[in-house]
């Protein structure tokens, strides 16, 4: 029997990204939050409740760079390539927000702020730089003899600049929802109350997305458009509005698990969106991940150690959350 | 005529010589001292952490055989720079992995089909071992048996050492390529048996492990000394001592008698590193080599400069005969040459330093002998001072490897010209100027941290209070750092309740 590599690999990464950008997405979202709340008391009470799973988060990352090399090198080194600085910002941010992490609570009453501070600056440039990569990988990349031919600025387009801005609306809001899950008393209070807003503005940027890139890219147009695909996809917009309108009541009751779950369903269903307009292609807007993909050797080599190692790592991490269920307050020290 | 840095690179790739190249090699010097710089700083916590994780197993063995409560103070002690250690080599190495595709585009898409894979591993591997057992081993002291205990700490030492193993694969066959098929214009393996145990990888892995031992133990031991020079004195600082000066006794000797088998190695596969390496530009007819100990290889004169010589010891150390010949860098065309000055002299720092370590633990054995080795001052100094010096020798060792390998990348495959990544100069300075900035802020931060926890030392029937936290315990991060939970500023002491 043969198996169609390229196109296993390619969901593994999918599935690496999406893991990042759901897992990711909430604990950068809580040092994008920070500078809406104040108290020190509640600022540790946020970073509590990150604190026991935030790195694990961060390896998805890692694995989907591996894997990116080890089954599509030229996607790897065009993509790369083509998003060199917002990468490298990106990597810079995160690592602020990784040690900021750790030495906040390590630090005197009168040094914590400049480790708050970084905890918020790193993670805004983290998440900024990560969306307008997203964005500026929608628009397509230049390729010629297998190589990134386009210039150095080339991302910075007005489009990945809003994808910028809507990954910070995006994380924000998949933050503020955890914290209403995790949390209790005025500060879930807050959260709540920060929330409608962070939902319209989401949905917002989602209407503003799928109108600018079928419009800006006629073949993703004929893609979503085109019968009978059309009915195929009409789903996606469907669920997006009904989980929008379900989030805004729901934000309006008893504060539960369920606007977090929400916005998970908002957040995947915005990614199979750009999965739709991008498949199959790894390096938009025509080199698929076929004719990306390493040699089978490669593939199958490396598929062995992921199938072996992944499904260890996935449940080692449901247990992580397990184990640290329920509502973290004050009282719960970190240390 | 304004150019966008791409059409440099590709106009390089094309023109092969011509106006735009004086832009292009800025734009690969940049790449190769930004690669040069985050990896440097990288292997020096991986070194670290593949050490420490061997001797915490090791601590921990002594502990269950003899009950001696030294050795789980002393376990407890250590674990904690472990930790901060641990994490940042995790920081740091989450760049690297970015690296091969920001800077050095050609190479991946060329050569990807074998990195990748290695790569790959290399991650997994940490991971499996972050994920597991390192929770247990940091923060599971008494929610575990000893039995489990242990060998959780058994585990994250060896998925130290298959981590490295991984990776010096990569780097070995970057070196000595084997096992592959070139289609296409790409790479393309064939047996990837032949690929991972290429034909420098055992050197190559032998060495660097040695190398990642010595570095601890000497670390171990100056801080051993700093301690008992300031006069403190504690069984487990005189533990601490002696089994660090047990493990360089064993390990520099054999690191040196493995660099020799190293070095041939290297003279079958990369005789032009050999010629840097020993400033030996040509062969006199007939006659032997001399061992050149000092001098100034002088790339554009094409001779080695007030040179110091032994006669023969070249011919005999290196061909094992009196008037054995080895080729010289001029029977290689100009543009084939490492820069043999930067070799030549990183490999004497390391070679020297390797010596003094030897010294050192001879020293260290002769005092031990006398009954002096946590009194004789003299040489509590000597191994405070050589504290440093295997990372410095360490990193000395991977200069000359390196840089002994230019111009290629992949030898004998692709020049480093060829590799790096169409991005331009600007973006480069950028990036190296951000890179330089923030790694100094936050590893020094880190290596302030990790010094300050070594003056605390360790502290006797600390072992009876471990840590809590971890997998069971709820709302206490599992996670490398937060094991090294140290009385800092008194605002964190408070909050220990
Ligand atoms: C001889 C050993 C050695 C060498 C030469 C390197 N590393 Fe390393 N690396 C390790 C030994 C190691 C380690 C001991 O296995 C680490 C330290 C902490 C850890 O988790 O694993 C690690 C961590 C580490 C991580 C983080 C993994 C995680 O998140 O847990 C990455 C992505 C890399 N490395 C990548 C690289 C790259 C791209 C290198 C080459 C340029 C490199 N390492 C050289
Ligand atoms: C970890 C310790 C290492 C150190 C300190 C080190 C050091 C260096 C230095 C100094 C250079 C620049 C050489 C020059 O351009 O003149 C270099 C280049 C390079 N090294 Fe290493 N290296 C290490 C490990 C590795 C490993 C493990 C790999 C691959 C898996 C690797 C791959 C490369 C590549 C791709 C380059 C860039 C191309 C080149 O200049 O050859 N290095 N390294
Ligand atoms: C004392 C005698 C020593 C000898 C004869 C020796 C020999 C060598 C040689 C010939 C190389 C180059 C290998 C190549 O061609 O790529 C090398 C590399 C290296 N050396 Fe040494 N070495 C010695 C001591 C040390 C010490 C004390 C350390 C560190 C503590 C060290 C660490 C390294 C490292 C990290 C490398 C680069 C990785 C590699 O290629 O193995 N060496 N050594």
């Amino acid at each position: 029997m043969d198996f169609d590599l390229p196109f296993i690999w390619a969901v593994i990464i999918l599935f690496g990204v999406m893991m990042y950008v759901v897992m990711d997405g909430f604990d950068l979202g809580i040092g994008l939050l920070y500078p809406f709340v104040r108290g020190k008391v509640d600022r540790d009470v946020m970073m509590n409740t990150v604190a026991p799973v935030w790195d694990g988060n961060e390896t998805w990352l890692v694995l989907g760079g591996a894997g990116l090399l080890a089954a599509f090198p030229l996607a790897y080194s065009v993509v790369l390539t083509a998003f060199y600085l917002p990468l490298i910002l990106m990597l810079l941010g995160l690592i602020f927000r990784g040690v900021a992490f750790e030495f906040r609570f390590k630090a005197s009453d009168q040094r914590r702020h400049w480790w708050d501070k970084a905890f918020i600056g790193g993670s805004l440039v983290a998440t900024f730089f990560q969306g307008v990569t997203l964005g500026g990988f929608l628009q397509g990349i230049e390729v010629v003899d297998r190589a990134y031919a386009g210039g150095g600025l080339d991302w910075l387009t007005p489009f990945s600049i809003f994808t910028g801005l809507g990954l910070v609306v995006t994380y924000a809001l998949l933050g503020c929802t955890w914290l209403i899950l995790k949390t209790g008393g005025p500060l879930q209070a807050r959260m709540v109350e920060i929330g409608r807003p962070l939902t319209i503005a989401l949905a917002a940027v989602i209407a503003v997305i799928s109108v600018w890139t079928p419009l800006a890219h006629p073949e993703i147009a004929a893609r979503w458009l085109g019968w009978p695909n059309t009915l195929w996809f009409a789903p996606v917009p469907v669920l997006v509005v009904a989980t929008v309108w379900q989030l805004l009541k729901r934000l309006d009751g008893a504060p539960d698990a369920s606007p977090f779950v929400l916005t998970l369903c908002l957040v995947f269903l915005g990614y199979s969106g750009l999965g739709i307009s991008i498949w199959p292609n790894v390096i938009p807007p025509s080199i698929t991940i076929w004719e990306a993909a390493a040699p089978a050797q490669s593939l199958s080599f490396a598929l062995v150690g992921a199938l072996l190692i992944i499904p260890l790592i996935l449940i080692y991490t449901a247990w992580g959350y397990y184990v640290f269920r329920g509502k973290v307050d004050a009282s719960q020290g970190y240390h | 005529m304004p150019v966008t840095p791409a059409i440099a690179g590709r106009f390089y790739r094309n023109a092969g010589k011509g106006a735009w190249i004086v832009w292009d090699l800025d734009a690969l010097l940049l790449a190769r001292t930004q690669f040069a710089f985050t990896v440097s700083f990288h292997i020096v916590f991986p070194a670290i952490t593949i050490g420490l994780a061997s001797y915490l197993a090791v601590l921990e063995a002594c502990w269950l055989r003899t009950g001696q409560s030294v050795f789980r103070d002393l376990y407890h002690f250590w674990s904690k720079i472990f930790a901060v250690n641990f994490g940042m080599g995790v920081v740091s190495g989450l760049v690297m992995a970015y690296q091969f595709g920001t800077n050095w585009s050609y190479f991946s898409d060329f050569a990807g089909s074998i990195t990748g894979p290695l790569l790959a591993y290399e991650v997994l591997t940490a991971f499996f071992l972050e994920a597991g057992f390192l929770g247990v081993m940091l923060f599971g002291w008494k929610k575990v048996g000893p039995g489990l205990h242990f060998f959780s700490t058994v585990m994250v030492a060896l998925g130290t050492l298959v981590s490295a193993t991984w990776i010096l694969a990569s780097n070995s066959w970057m070196h000595t390529p084997a096992g592959f098929e070139i289609i296409d214009g790409r790479v393309v393996p064939t047996d990837w048996l032949a690929v991972i145990f290429n034909p420098s990888f055992p050197y190559r892995l032998a060495h660097m492990v040695l190398a990642a031992f010595i570095c601890t133990a000497l670390l171990v031991a100056a801080s051993a000394a700093w301690h008992l020079l300031r006069g403190r004195d504690n069984p487990a600082l005189r533990k601490m001592l002696s089994m660090a000066m047990w493990m360089l006794l064993l390990a520099a000797p054999t690191q040196a008698l493995v660099g020799d088998f190293h070095g041939l190695n290297t003279l079958e596969h990369q005789p032009a590193k050999i010629a840097a390496m020993e400033g030996h530009w040509e062969n006199e007819p007939g006659a032997g080599v001399p061992l050149i100990l000092f001098g100034w290889p002088d790339m554009a004169r094409e001779e080695t400069r007030f040179a110091l010589e032994i006669p023969r010891l070249g011919s005999l150390i290196l061909t094992h005969s009196w008037d054995g010949q080895f080729p010289g860098l001029k029977e290689y065309a100009p543009e084939d040459r490492p820069n043999a000055t930067i070799v030549f002299w990183s490999f004497r720092v390391m070679v020297g330093l390797g010596l003094l370590m030897i010294a050192l633990a001879a020293w260290g054995l002769w005092a031990r002998w006398q009954g002096r080795l946590h009194k004789s001052r003299p040489l509590l100094r000597f191994a405070l001072w050589m504290g440093p010096s295997g990372l410095v020798a360490m990193l000395a060792g991977w200069f000359t490897t390196e840089i002994g390998r230019q111009p290629w990348v992949v030898y004998g495959l692709q020049r480093t010209a060829d590799a790096v990544s169409p991005v331009g100069a600007d973006q480069l300075g950028i990036s190296l100027a951000l890179f330089v900035v923030v790694y100094f802020v936050v590893f020094g931060a880190g290596t302030v941290y990790v010094l300050r926890l070594i003056a605390l030392g360790p502290v006797p029937h600390e072992g009876e209070h471990p840590p809590r936290g971890g997998p069971g315990q709820p709302r206490t991060p599992a996670r490398p750092l937060s094991a090294a939970d140290e009385r800092l500023s008194p605002a964190t002491a408070t909050t220990r309740g």
